[in-house]
């Protein structure tokens, strides 16, 4: 048999770099602060503790109503809604930046977490929720015996 | 009306100047303004502000945003992946009628400034009635 470098299990895929290519052009052209794209709104922050995980995510002009999140195992959805800016008929628009719309983002994490024990804060426009890993999750140190 | 003074090339980072214990870095606020009844409407974003770090300045007609993040890092946490970065608001606006500067009306909640100026009566337009001879 004669040898070959591909292997089934960790095949490289040709096209790999050119999606990574246009996903970083996508990033550029899209405006690091405006993202409108539903699959990467909110973008979020994750922070690792020892069993535990905190994610923050910046959502501007949003009230504790207006976020929904949800979470099943390894994967946590935030559902959020800009209400509409309230302005009469007559308003003249000189400028248009800030996000509007409803978005759709789920994240997986890296362990399973216990939905009885998540601690979720939004405080001036940025949302915070902490994470514990159940204790049935917890990977678990095996002693050695030595004979 | 509201002029940008920072240009498009600076876009996103700004330099804040003075204050050398300041991180170098700042963000531009993405910014809805809308003109309404003789009042002009400014709303940014500038998320992770607490109220009183909010600075609003107006002299003569350049309008300056300004908002001093406080960096949140959890207690015992390391970082462990980062999509979005974390730094002070900066935005300069000319504006070009006059504004009424008492009547200024600024709130702020939930990480939104939202700044209502009312223009001044003298700048209003006056009919001007024309006379036959």
């Amino acid at each position: 048999m004669l040898p070959t470098t591909f292997s089934p299990m960790n095949t490289v895929d040709p096209f790999a770099d050119m999606r990574r290519v246009q996903g970083a052009m996508n990033r550029i052209f899209s405006g690091a602060r405006t993202p409108a794209q539903s699959a990467t709104y909110p973008p979020v922050n994750f922070w690792a503790g020892e069993d535990s995980i905190v994610m923050t995510s910046e959502l501007p002009g949003l009230t504790e109503q207006d976020i929904d999140l949800t979470v099943k195992d390894t994967m946590l959805s935030i559902r959020v809604t800009y209400p509409e800016l309230q302005t009469g008929e007559d308003a003249v628009w000189h400028r248009r930046e800030r996000v509007e719309g409803s978005f759709l983002r789920s994240v997986e994490l890296p362990f399973r977490v216990n939905p009885d024990h998540i601690d979720a804060r939004f405080e001036n426009g940025v949302l915070t929720v902490e994470m514990q890993r159940p204790d049935d999750d917890k990977p678990k140190r095996i002693e050695i015996k030595t004979t | 009306m509201a002029q940008e003074i920072t240009t498009p090339e600076t876009r996103d980072v700004a330099s804040t100047n003075g204050d050398a214990n300041r991180r170098a870095m700042a963000f531009t606020p993405a910014v809805d303004i809308f003109e309404q009844d003789e009042t002009t409407v400014i709303m940014a974003d500038m998320p992770g502000v607490a109220p009183d770090n909010v600075d609003v300045t107006l002299e003569r007609q350049v309008l300056t945003l300004r908002g001093k993040v406080e960096p949140y890092v959890p207690d015992g946490y390391r970082p462990l992946s980062s999509e979005y970065r974390v730094g002070d608001y900066i935005r300069v606006f000319t504006l070009s009628d006059e504004i009424d500067q008492a009547k200024i009306d600024a709130q702020f909640k939930n990480g939104v400034l939202r700044l209502e100026l009312p223009r001044s009566p003298e700048t209003k337009p006056k009919k001007i009635s024309v006379k036959a001879a």
